[in-house]
């Protein structure tokens, strides 16, 4: 019961955006280990990653009749 | 064993299912309980769900569980990230589900409450979810490509620059309509006018919290904007009744009409995180809240559905919109049914955070399944009124009578019998100053949310649960307005651009505030002679908006068709070409009779001739003499438009015959852009993070 309250939670987190740097941190952690040549940016961080999420969501149509 | 008890299941969904159709569909004369209509839809989509979506995508679509889709091949955790399906299901029916299902079946309800049911269940059933559905699966394949650039690669030019001008077209007649419809429910309403207009400095608040105050913290920052939205329902209230304050709140149509072109204004030239991005997070918590507590409501209350299966208005009198229940029924429920604009957010948005294709289903065809159920669920609220309150509410004064006594006696003389004491209590109980005339569909469909509301959760609130239900549907209609004008403004400066360079640039300011004003004029225009209309304007604009979402939606079907002969697949052509050649004849109808009819309510010539003998004559009351050119030449635009329209349907399907023809006949076609097949590496317990 409760491990099913929390993947509802989970998945309400992720609905609503609520945890998008944290995933950006597991996929950049990932994403870097498997290429560590690469040598880029460090992570963003929570303010910028944010605005960068939040003004490309609303690029293009994304709401309907 | 097992498989027997499966099929005894299906088999008793099926009955239960027939039964509940068949009992809506010949039930004369005695009421019929609103669950009947829950239990026929769920039913119904349940074994179209098992039986037809599963088989098209196993065997005709064939879609493959092993294949990568571009979130994952292109996933660069921005745009394209693959995304747990039950989030990717949130995020496309969030989307995809605006006022039209709620508007549209309240409209249609003029009819009786069968054509409008059948058509949604079976329209999105074998329609609607299919072209959806089917969008999804034809983007997803083509790394998400939008269905303009899927049209241009696989028919032709035409069809690509006919989806341009389509999305366009319908844009501005959408906003134009749907701002009608808020300022409808505005109009001399001080609460509804001051909840409204709190929406917007909470939509700042909530967007100055998450960018600056406690930068991401979403949440926190939606129970801070929900909160204050209940707040600012409750103190309209309050508003209503100090005698100093409410005067600030009680305007006619027209000063609400620009104030609303003024926001539309400000919402497409300010940054997306003030106003638009924290508005938009508030409708659709709202909208998802409200959706589920009617459905609770309804399913806890069990409300007898009061309006006749069939009205005498199918014979096209009717006095919400004119026109025959054979093609008008189909045009006023376009979203519900089937919608092409739904085409638009399946490719392109959609497609770049699927996981994997056998998703496509569940998203697709089951993401329109809900749509349907909340029209279905409008439609409830519609029918459960009184048919006389409902036609009270909902006929404008041109067509019943601007006093009171007029307009009852002309709609108990209809058959629905009903008292200007009645409305008067009503009006009273829902806290508002009057009930007659106010078309749109939003407060008839507010006051039905609110006695279903009530009813479940309390008596003494409902001019609370009226106000509730208004706010709910003003603040995702303009969400749908600010986002649709900001998209206008990017397509404007888009086709600028090929003209003058400078005036692509989407950051430029005074190409930002040129494009705008247009788009803002655009639509704005239309807004203005809605609110001027004698009869309304939701008469007008309503089918406009119908038969531009249809023509979209023929756009995307015929992509689909396409597609599907020249994979070969020409024996399953009929799964989207039937639907098709659906919408070719009732739009094709419509228009004609929006052209030629000689009633003056339905064909937009003959109205303008009317009123332009009538002008000669001067017999005409002198108010509405200053209107009647605007109005004259309204009517002739109107029906440029329609001409416009279904010329361009008329293009795009034979330009799909010309290619399928050539396929079929071994002649030179554009390729199939399909990309290659490449192996998923996505083991399932990471698809979901």
């Amino acid at each position: 019961m409760q491990g099913k309250i929390k993947a509802a939670w989970q998945v309400v987190r992720q609905l609503s955006g609520d945890d998008a740097y944290e995933r950006y941190l597991y996929r950049y952690a990932r994403h870097h280990q498997n290429h560590p040549e690469c040598g880029c940016h460090p992570p963003l961080s929570r303010e910028a990653f944010f605005r960068q999420w939040q003004d490309e969501k609303w690029n293009g149509i994304k709401r309907c009749c | 064993m097992n498989n027997i008890i499966k099929n005894m299941l299906w088999l008793l969904i099926a009955i239960l299912g027939a039964a509940a159709v068949g009992g809506i569909a010949l039930n004369r004369g005695e009421q019929i309980n609103a669950l009947w209509f829950i239990t026929a839809a769920l039913c119904v989509y349940a074994l179209a769900y098992r039986f037809y979506a599963v088989w098209v995508a196993a065997a005709v679509l064939m879609v493959d569980d092993t294949r990568a889709t571009p979130a994952e091949r292109l996933d660069n955790g921005r745009d394209f990230v693959p995304t747990n399906k039950w989030v990717v299901f949130g995020h496309h029916f969030a989307a995809i589900a605006g006022p039209g299902p709620l508007v549209g079946p309240t409209l249609a309800a003029q009819f009786g409450y069968l054509p409008g049911t059948l058509w949604i269940l079976f329209g999105a059933v074998l329609g609607g979810c299919v072209q959806d559905m089917i969008t999804l699966f034809i983007s997803t394949r083509r790394d998400a490509r939008s269905l303009g650039q899927m049209a241009r690669d696989e028919i032709g030019h035409i069809g690509g620059t006919a989806a341009l001008i389509g999305t366009f077209t319908i844009m501005i007649i959408l906003i134009a309509v749907l701002g009608l419809v808020v300022v409808n429910a505005m109009k001399h309403s001080p609460w509804a006018t001051f909840t409204v207009s709190a929406t917007l400095p909470i939509a700042m608040i909530v967007g100055i919290y998450m960018r600056y105050l406690r930068p991401g913290q979403v949440l926190e920052a939606s129970i801070l904007g929900v909160s204050l939205l209940l707040l600012s329902v409750a103190s309209g209230g309050w508003i209503d009744n100090n005698e100093s304050l409410r005067g600030w709140f009680d305007h006619d149509s027209l000063p609400l009409a620009w104030a609303v072109m003024a926001y539309g204004f400000a919402a497409a030239i300010f940054p997306v995180w003030l106003l638009l991005a924290p508005r938009d997070y508030l409708s659709t918590y709202m909208k998802l809240g409200t959706i589920i507590l009617l459905a609770v409501a309804i399913i806890m209350l069990r409300p007898d559905v009061k309006m006749p299966a069939i009205t005498q208005f199918i014979d096209g009198t009717g006095p919400i919109f004119g026109g025959k229940l054979f093609p008008f029924v189909f045009i006023t429920i376009a979203c519900g049914a089937i919608s092409g604009f739904h085409s638009l957010i399946a490719s392109g948005t959609t497609p770049k955070l699927l996981t994997n294709e056998r998703d496509i289903v569940m998203i697709g065809y089951g993401g329109m399944l809900l749509e349907s159920f909340v029209a279905i669920m409008a439609m409830v609220a519609a029918t459960v009124l009184d048919p006389g309150v409902f036609f009270a509410i909902n006929s404008s004064a041109g067509i019943v009578g601007a006093e009171a006594a007029d307009a009852v006696a002309k709609i108990s003389s209809w058959g629905y019998p009903v008292t200007v004491e009645q409305m008067q209590a009503l009006a009273r109980q829902m806290g508002e100053a009057t009930l007659f005339a106010r078309t749109g569909g939003a407060p008839s469909l507010a006051v039905g949310m609110a006695s279903i509301f009530g009813s479940a959760f309390g008596e003494g609130l409902l001019a609370l649960w009226y106000h509730f239900a208004i706010m709910f549907e003003a603040i995702f209609i303009l969400t749908t307005l600010d986002a649709g004008t900001r998209v206008g403004r990017f397509m404007l400066q888009d086709m600028l651009g090929n003209i003058w360079p400078k005036m692509g640039e989407t950051s430029w300011l005074p190409s930002v505030i040129f494009t705008s004003a247009l788009v803002v004029a655009g639509w704005g225009y239309f807004l203005y002679i809605g609110v001027i209309d004698p009869n309304g304007g939701v008469n007008i604009l309503w089918p406009l908006f119908g038969i531009a979402n249809q023509m979209l939606a023929a756009i995307a079907l015929s992509v689909a068709t396409g597609v599907l002969v020249k994979s070969g697949k020409f024996k399953f052509a009929w799964i989207t070409g039937t639907p098709l050649l659906w919408l070719v004849v009732i739009t094709s109808t419509a228009a004609w009779q929006k052209l030629f009819s000689d009633d003056i309510r339905i064909g937009f010539l003959a109205g303008a001739n009317d009123l332009a003998n009538k002008l000669a004559m001067g017999v005409l009351p002198t108010e509405k003499i200053a209107a009647a050119p605007k109005l004259i030449f309204n009517l002739h635009l109107d029906a440029g438009i329609i001409l416009f329209l279904v010329s361009l349907l008329w293009l795009i399907v034979f330009d799909m015959l010309r290619v399928c023809y050539r396929y079929l006949a071994g002649k030179e076609v554009l390729p199939l852009t399909e990309v290659s097949y490449v192996m998923t590496q996505l083991a399932d317990e990471r698809a979901g993070l």
